[in-house]
């Protein structure tokens, strides 16, 4: 198939999908961060998990129609404070959330399925009801449409290396907040063994809510990141949704590592089949190795090793 | 009372719209004459259904269509109904959930007895419902351009064929762009498949080119790297797609962020109208072409009144795409056909469809006549988008036969 071409032409087209591939990587990561965050912590399946990424991406859209409005000057600059607000944004949603439902439910992991769930029916009526069933998209400020072409032949995507970017940070920050802060100290405390963690004087509940915000808080910058690449609908979760859950099952619960591993292996594998066969087939066969995979080893990649 | 003269104004132009004048009808006829299956008319109303979906993944594209529908509805009626009797609507939800819509159309069958219904709008839903209107005997005006390959004595379709949105299309990009490579791309289901299939043919039977890709993504698939990567390979002269849903804006945001613009490629696709610019974004399709039969941007005066009407009822806001126009057309036609058979019977307003000679003689997108087989003579037109979000119509065909069965496509 690579007769008629120069080896410069080849070596272009390998970088450019090098590339596709890493970017598929660091968007699959990102939307499984704060899903894994949350199961890995507290055991909860989010099935709202995509609507918390459109919360985010509404918000953006929501920022760009404000500063177009009020502030034009600004439009270059909006899209870092959005992201920061659909952080805040969808953490105060799922704070409240978790206020509300998830904690009467800690005790009926199944229970939690059907609520969360419910919750994201909930979700996506209501941006039917705000913003209307067509689908969105902010104006993106120029910095982040087009590409960056270091030779004649080679064009990388802008917003690829933004997301990338974006992902990097985030990655870094929840390894932080998790390995190095007194605050993450607590949460390990409390996935490795709840009772003992409250006999010493963790406040077991609390570290629940800001776990499950700081997760459905990622889940809105991930939201905002991929409203350069793709628009928003009230059911825009639910395309995320299932490869989400791929990357976190198959990476192993309760192991951001594991998350990594299987957000990197799966992303590669996905664009280099997509590259070589149709799209359709390449999804087969990604999902036909994960089911294959996971019955040699059923609790992912890292298995977490938590005594029960 | 600026608003009423303009309302007027805007309506004007409709009446010479329906060939088959009402006048002859000076007197209102018996309700016993014209309804004799037990439908649901009464001295001054009839009653008819429309079904699309309000919620759920196709609230998107549906929302236009029966908007459209009910423009049309109120219109009528501003002009005294049909046979003297102002129509009103049943409106069912069908929640994009195929299985839904089949109940709800048995509901409006059979319960509801409506005299007609205009709805669904993705060939699944229209597939489910089929069954229904052919045990009860119902009428359906069904508005989207479909993959062909149906006629149904039940079904009146006032959207495009395969062959009538496609051939041409082909013949322009082949003439006008000297093009002779083509890649092919669409969303994995049965409209793209069957398009995809009926160029190809012919492309390579009619035209001498050559399909140097063939691809087809998952629906709702948001990831168009590599296949990007695939299409700079192989360097077609032209990218032939039928992308759909969420699909269909990852893939023009990609396509920009990938360099490709149509400063250096030409893309003519059979799944963007004005109501897919919205979420895609003007900026991202400039320069690329769509082949539709309908463009809002069309300048003549039944589509100027059209578009005013439609937006002082939806708001200044709104964008009309080919299916909501293909919608609009649905109550106009059963007028007709009604006003020419003398009754609200199924059977005689399906034979008067049927005779050929239902017309709309200004119809927004221009002169449309109903065929023997149930579809509508319509145009082929490329528009070339703009940053806006509307197109330049550079290309219009003659009008086209429907022929939902083509010889040799298959």
């Amino acid at each position: 198939m690579f007769d008629e071409y120069t080896y410069s032409e080849l070596g272009s087209i390998f970088a450019m999908q090098g590339f596709a591939g890493i970017s598929l990587f660091s968007v699959l990561l990102l939307m499984a961060l704060g899903l894994a965050i949350i199961f890995g912590q507290m055991g909860v399946i989010n099935m709202a998990h995509g609507e918390f990424m459109a919360v985010g991406a509404y918000t953006t859209y929501f920022m760009s129609t404000l500063t177009e409005t009020y502030f034009p000057s600004l439009m270059p600059y909006y899209f870092l404070v959005a992201i920061v607000v659909a952080f805040c944004v969808a953490g105060v949603l799922g704070y409240l959330a978790e206020y509300a439902l998830i904690r009467h439910l800690y005790k009926r992991p199944l229970d939690t399925l059907l609520a969360t769930w419910g919750l994201s029916l909930i979700m996506q009526q209501s941006f039917r009801t705000l913003f209307g069933a067509r689908e969105v998209s902010p104006t993106l400020p120029d910095w982040l449409l087009g590409s960056y072409q270091p030779t004649d032949t080679i064009d990388i995507p802008l917003n690829g290396m933004f997301v990338l970017a974006l992902t990097a940070v985030v990655t870094l920050g929840v390894f932080y907040l998790l390995y190095k802060s007194s605050w993450g100290l607590r949460v390990r405390a409390t996935t490795q063994n709840r009772v003992m963690s409250g006999a010493v004087g963790i406040n077991t509940k609390s570290v629940d809510r800001y776990t499950f915000a700081l997760g459905c808080g990622i889940a809105g910058i991930a939201g905002a990141a991929f409203t350069t690449i793709a628009s928003t609908g009230p059911t825009t979760g639910t395309l995320y949704i299932v490869d989400t859950f791929m990357v976190v099952v198959f990476g192993g619960a309760a192991s951001l590592i594991g998350t990594i591993v299987s957000a990197f292996s799966i992303a590669q594998a996905q664009s280099l089949l997509e590259f070589f066969i149709s799209g359709s087939m390449a999804k087969v066969y990604t999902l036909f190795a994960l089911v294959l995979i996971l019955m040699f080893k059923p609790e992912g990649l890292f298995a977490s090793k938590v005594r029960r | 009372m600026k608003y009423f003269r303009t309302k007027i104004k805007g309506l004007m132009a409709l009446p010479a719209a329906i060939l088959l004048s009402t006048s002859c009808f000076a007197a209102t006829p018996s309700t016993a004459d014209i309804n004799t299956t037990g439908l649901a008319i009464t001295d001054d109303t009839v009653t008819v259904g429309i079904l699309h979906s309000l919620t759920g993944t196709m609230a998107i594209s549906e929302t236009g269509a029966q908007e459209a529908e009910k423009l049309a509805i109120s219109q009528i009626n501003e002009m005294g109904g049909i046979l003297g009797r102002k129509i009103e609507i049943v409106q069912e939800d069908g929640a994009s959930d195929w299985p839904t819509f089949a109940e709800k159309s048995r509901k409006l069958l059979v319960r509801d007895k409506v005299a007609a219904v205009f709805g669904a709008w993705t060939s699944a839903s229209r597939k489910a419902v089929l069954p229904v209107f052919e045990k009860e005997n119902g009428l359906l005006y069904y508005p989207t351009f479909y993959e062909g390959l149906e006629q149904s004595k039940n079904v009146i379709y006032t959207g495009q064929e395969a062959t009538q949105q496609i051939l041409d299309g082909l013949n322009w990009v082949a003439k006008e762009k000297k093009a002779k490579t083509f890649y092919l791309i669409g969303s994995d289901y049965i409209w793209p498949r069957t398009s995809m299939k009926i160029a190809r043919k012919h492309i390579e039977n009619v035209l001498g080119g050559k399909v140097v890709g063939e691809e087809y993504k998952p629906l709702g698939d948001t990831q168009f790297g590599s296949v990007i990567n695939k299409i700079r390979l192989k360097k077609p002269d032209v990218i032939y797609a039928a992308v759909v849903g969420g699909s269909n804006v990852a893939w023009f945001k990609q396509l920009k962020a990938a360099g490709i613009t149509a400063k250096k490629q030409t893309l003519l696709t059979i799944s963007v109208t004005e109501d897919e610019v919205l979420g895609i974004g003007g900026e991202n399709l400039e320069g690329f072409y769509s082949i539709m039969k309908y463009f809002q941007s069309q300048d003549n005066e039944n589509n100027k009144a059209f578009v005013k009407a439609f937006k002082e009822m939806w708001g200044e806001d709104s964008v009309i795409g080919d299916v909501t126009q293909a919608a609009y057309l649905g109550p106009w036609l059963w007028k007709a056909a009604v006003e020419k058979a003398g009754s609200f019977d199924v059977d005689k307003v399906v034979k008067a469809s049927e005779e050929g000679e239902i017309e709309l003689k200004t119809a927004p997108e221009g002169y449309v006549k109903l065929h023997p087989n149930h579809h509508l003579w319509s145009v082929a037109r490329v528009g070339e988008w703009k940053k806006d979000g509307q197109a330049t119509v550079v290309y219009e065909s003659g009008l086209i036969e429907p022929n939902p069965f083509p010889e040799g496509y298959q």
